[in-house]
């Protein structure tokens, strides 16, 4: 390869955080026009290589070229000035402005640095090339988390970036919408864009990269073109040992006669629920199906007491629940995992081990004094049980990896024993490892006897790890399904049979985008 | 930020990093050991049991104030109006004093200082207003009570079961000076050992997912405005108490120099960290600038600049600190 074919090259990079070494010796060649993808577990390095290259940490050691310029110093604004720009796992949005006000942030139309009209028009036309629909003029604080994904995508292509850094791009999209932003990643390769693909879907690694790089406790394993790969290859080398790629085994359905933990009758809400009927028995695990925006996060959280319910009938354990708060929800032993781990489970102020005990104060405190060492002694062990790295009991949580930061959570509400629990995209942007343990905490959960609710945009996760489904669109539950025979086509075929065509019309909304 | 100053001692060579993180975390503990140790060698009469004691008292009442508004800020609120709330009590506690019993004046002033800050915590959680403003509009209602109680008059109290609470001491130590103590002692009891203390935290560093755990967010916040309210209370009766005077002005402007106590001592002001003692420091920071003024007789004017570069320097160092 040339010297000028190549648009990043990064030399024996090595990063330290404190005493704990994220990146040693780090030595890649992006290629231009190339969408290059870097995988490993959680923790092994991928997002902070993409953080180093579009400045937002340095480098301790090592050097990084840009289009063959060597860098030093470097910040996010000199990144983007080089044409690089990074599609983050947080995402960083202003919420209180509009769509279109964030995609052209810091470049917008203007006359004299006064703004003028044009805006619009260039989101049209960016909006031909991305087909994402989204409204221009919604605030980003009203879209859900796969929508300002897209709006950050389209900052990046508006800002016309030569290298794109997507961390987990595609974890809160659908099948659907994920399908889409990789026609748009193979039209930007051909504008001679270099994708630094980081993600955790092996397929879609697979299906659209050109290589790979894997990683491994903060080095790199190695670089290869992607058309020799399989999924097992890859999972091999990330955890440095043959692995299986398996769901666990489900705990027995419970019979039909028990009597449901949660059962609602004809519920509405004003997060646009309606006429909602569903019941969770004790020991069954029962999945949310449909795509972003069908009203799965909605019901979850109308069923936790976070969102009022307007009208209808919701009983916990046969008791009728009337104005049911978050508070009185976890006191009749439900629990919620939502999805957004940062913002909404996890105080990132506090360590391990107050966000483990955040739901269950009660029960290491007496008349209100906290028990330091029964606290501690119940953390240590829960750490150790779903095996979270480090192994801290004052860890500072706010650093550590998705699928750790995903464990504290889940280890906050197992120390709670729940009788119903809520998932919500419980294994969101986490590694192979941490994914399995996750899987195996939900089955772990259903065959305690608690009643398990899961969400999950993967359609073959919440397929493969329930007893029965229901299937949901715009607000409503259209069906329901024994899982166990669903497969994911025709899951999807059900949903779009039900939205009447509409996501059917998209391959042909894209033909005349081009 | 746990690590201890003594590992980095046995390392063959110094790590600055941590040198640094050490000097953030304490800052406020080493410039007032830096102050310390100067105004020692500057003047004689400084470092004196004496005169370090009557810092303390001289300080009591906005520390007392300090040490529970740590609470509201780690909590995510702020509050402006305990400077009104001193004044008020003031007024209230002066009142009862001489017209009916000491004793009930002395534990009016909290009381109403709680009830107070009941007010500016339903108001905040009822409405959903940020407290900045509510405390800012509520301040302006209590100051205009406290002129309305006494008709804008001052009342003199000079009743010795009253007086004792700001005056007397107990060995070498002054009351309030232990009222002091037992007070801090009580917030960082209840800051760092207590279910509430832990709900503070947790709602000031995320109230989303506070309250997706099950707590009551608004009741702990109410709660810590109510706890500042009884301190603001409590420090209006002392000083009522100590110069025999209640005047419906008293406490102007103490709201800012208790905010800026809590932040110069190191407590986030975007709330979930935090701690009593450096709220305690703040003031006493402040406190020491002033004293080594009056001691050294340098131009008073200079006083506030002092002081204002001080706060602007820690503040920066402790944002830096934030920034990894």
């Amino acid at each position: 390869m040339s010297e000028p074919d190549i648009a990043v090259r990064v030399r024996g990079v090595a990063k330290s955080f404190g005493k704990t070494r994220i990146l040693n010796d780090i030595t890649i060649d992006f290629a231009r026009g190339e969408v290059h993808a870097l995988v490993g577990e959680n923790g092994a390095g991928k997002s902070s290589v993409g953080k180093i290259i579009g400045g937002y940490y340095s480098a301790d050691e090592g050097t990084v070229e840009i289009f063959g310029e060597p860098v030093t110093r470097f910040t996010p604004h000199d990144a983007l000035g080089r044409g690089i720009a990074m599609i983050h796992q947080e995402l960083q949005l202003v919420p209180e402005l509009t769509v279109c006000q964030n995609v052209f942030l810091g470049k917008e139309s203007n006359r004299a640095s006064f703004l003028a009209r044009g805006d619009r028009a260039r989101f049209e036309e960016l909006e031909r090339t991305c087909g994402f629909s989204l409204n221009p003029d919604a605030k980003v604080a009203t879209l859900r988390i796969a929508e300002r994904q897209k709006v950050e995508i389209m900052r990046a292509i508006a800002r016309e970036a030569q290298i794109i850094i997507m961390d987990e791009p595609t974890s809160s999209l659908t099948e659907d919408e994920a399908d889409r932003l990789h026609a748009l990643i193979g039209r930007l390769k051909e504008q001679g864009v270099t994708v630094i693909y980081v993600s955790h879907f092996l397929e879609h690694i697979l299906a659209n990269c050109d290589r790979v790089t894997v990683m491994r406790d903060g080095r790199v394993i190695r670089t290869d073109p992607t058309a020799g790969e399989t999924k097992q290859s890859l999972v091999d080398s990330m955890l440095g040992e043959a692995a299986e790629i398996s769901w666990p085994e489900l705990p027995p359905r419970p019979l039909p006669s028990v009597a449901p933990v949660a059962e609602m009758r004809d519920v509405s809400t004003d997060t646009g629920l309606s006429g909602i009927s569903l019941e969770v028995r004790p020991g069954e695990i029962v999945g949310l199906i449909g795509l972003v925006g069908a009203g799965r996060t909605e019901l979850g959280r109308a069923m936790f007491g976070a969102d009022p319910i307007t009208s209808g009938h919701y009983a916990i354990e046969g008791v009728r629940q009337e104005r049911l708060s978050t508070h009185r929800a976890v006191e009749n032993g439900v629990a919620l995992v939502p999805e957004d781990r940062r913002k909404q489970g996890l105080v990132l102020t506090q360590t391990t081990r107050p966000n483990i005990s955040l739901a269950t104060l009660s029960e290491i405190s007496r008349m209100g004094f906290t028990q330091p060492r029964k606290e501690r002694r119940r953390a240590q062990a829960i750490i150790d049980h779903f095996g979270i790295v480090p192994n801290r009991v004052d860890g500072d949580v706010a650093f550590y990896s998705g699928g750790n930061q995903q464990k504290v959570l889940l280890a906050k509400w197992a120390v709670a024993r729940p009788k119903l629990l809520i998932l919500d995209e419980p294994s969101r942007g986490v590694d192979i490892g941490a994914r399995r343990r996750i899987h195996e905490f939900v089955v772990e959960m259903a065959a305690s006897g608690i009643g398990v609710v899961l969400i999950s945009s993967e359609l073959e996760e919440v397929i493969a790890l329930s007893h029965r489904g229901y299937l949901m669109s715009e607000g409503r539950i259209f069906g329901e399904v024994d899982t166990r025979g669903l497969t994911v086509e025709a899951a999807l075929n059900r949903i779009f049979a039900q939205q009447g065509g509409e996501h059917m019309l998209a391959p042909q909304q894209q033909e005349a985008a081009q | 930020m746990t690590d201890t100053p003594n590992q980095s001692a046995t390392g063959s060579r110094i790590d600055t990093g941590r040198v640094l993180d050490f000097a953030r975390e304490y800052g406020v503990l080493i410039i007032i050991g830096m102050l310390l140790v100067g105004l020692s060698f500057a003047s004689d009469s400084f470092f004196t049991a004496r005169n370090l004691l009557n810092i303390l008292n001289q300080s009591a009442p906005l520390a007392i104030i300090a040490c529970a508004l740590t609470l509201v800020i780690i909590g995510g609120g702020f509050d402006l109006s305990t400077g009104a709330i001193f004044g008020v009590a003031s007024v209230t506690a002066g009142w009862l004093a001489v017209n009916f019993d000491p004793y009930l004046a002395i534990l009016a002033g909290p009381a109403l200082g709680f009830l107070l800050g009941a007010i500016n915590g339903a108001i905040i959680t009822g409405f959903g207003v940020h407290s900045f403003l509510v405390t800012l509009a509520t301040g302006l209602v209590y100051r205009g009570l406290a002129i309305l109680i006494t008709d804008g008059s001052l009342i003199p109290v000079r009743i010795e079961e009253f007086s004792w609470l700001g005056r007397e001491r107990i060995g070498l130590v002054n009351v309030a000076v232990i009222v002091l103590l037992l007070f801090g002692a009580a917030m960082t009891l209840l800051l760092n050992g207590t279910t509430f203390g832990r709900k503070v935290f947790a709602v000031g560093g995320n109230e989303e997912a506070a309250l997706l755990s099950g707590i009551r967010t608004n009741r702990i916040k109410i709660l810590t405005f109510c706890l500042t309210g009884m301190a603001a209370g409590l420090a209006g009766v002392i000083s009522v108490s100590r110069i025999s005077m209640a005047e419906p002005q008293a406490g102007t402007g103490m709201e800012l120099e208790a905010i800026a106590s809590v932040i110069l001592g190191g407590t986030s002001i975007l709330g979930g960290s935090g701690a009593v003692w450096r709220s305690v420091s703040g003031v006493l920071l402040i406190a020491l600038i002033g004293n080594g003024f009056n001691i050294l007789n340098v131009n008073p004017f200079f006083k506030d600049l002092t002081t204002g570069v001080i706060i602007v320097i820690a503040v920066a160092l402790a944002a830096s600190a934030r920034r990894r």
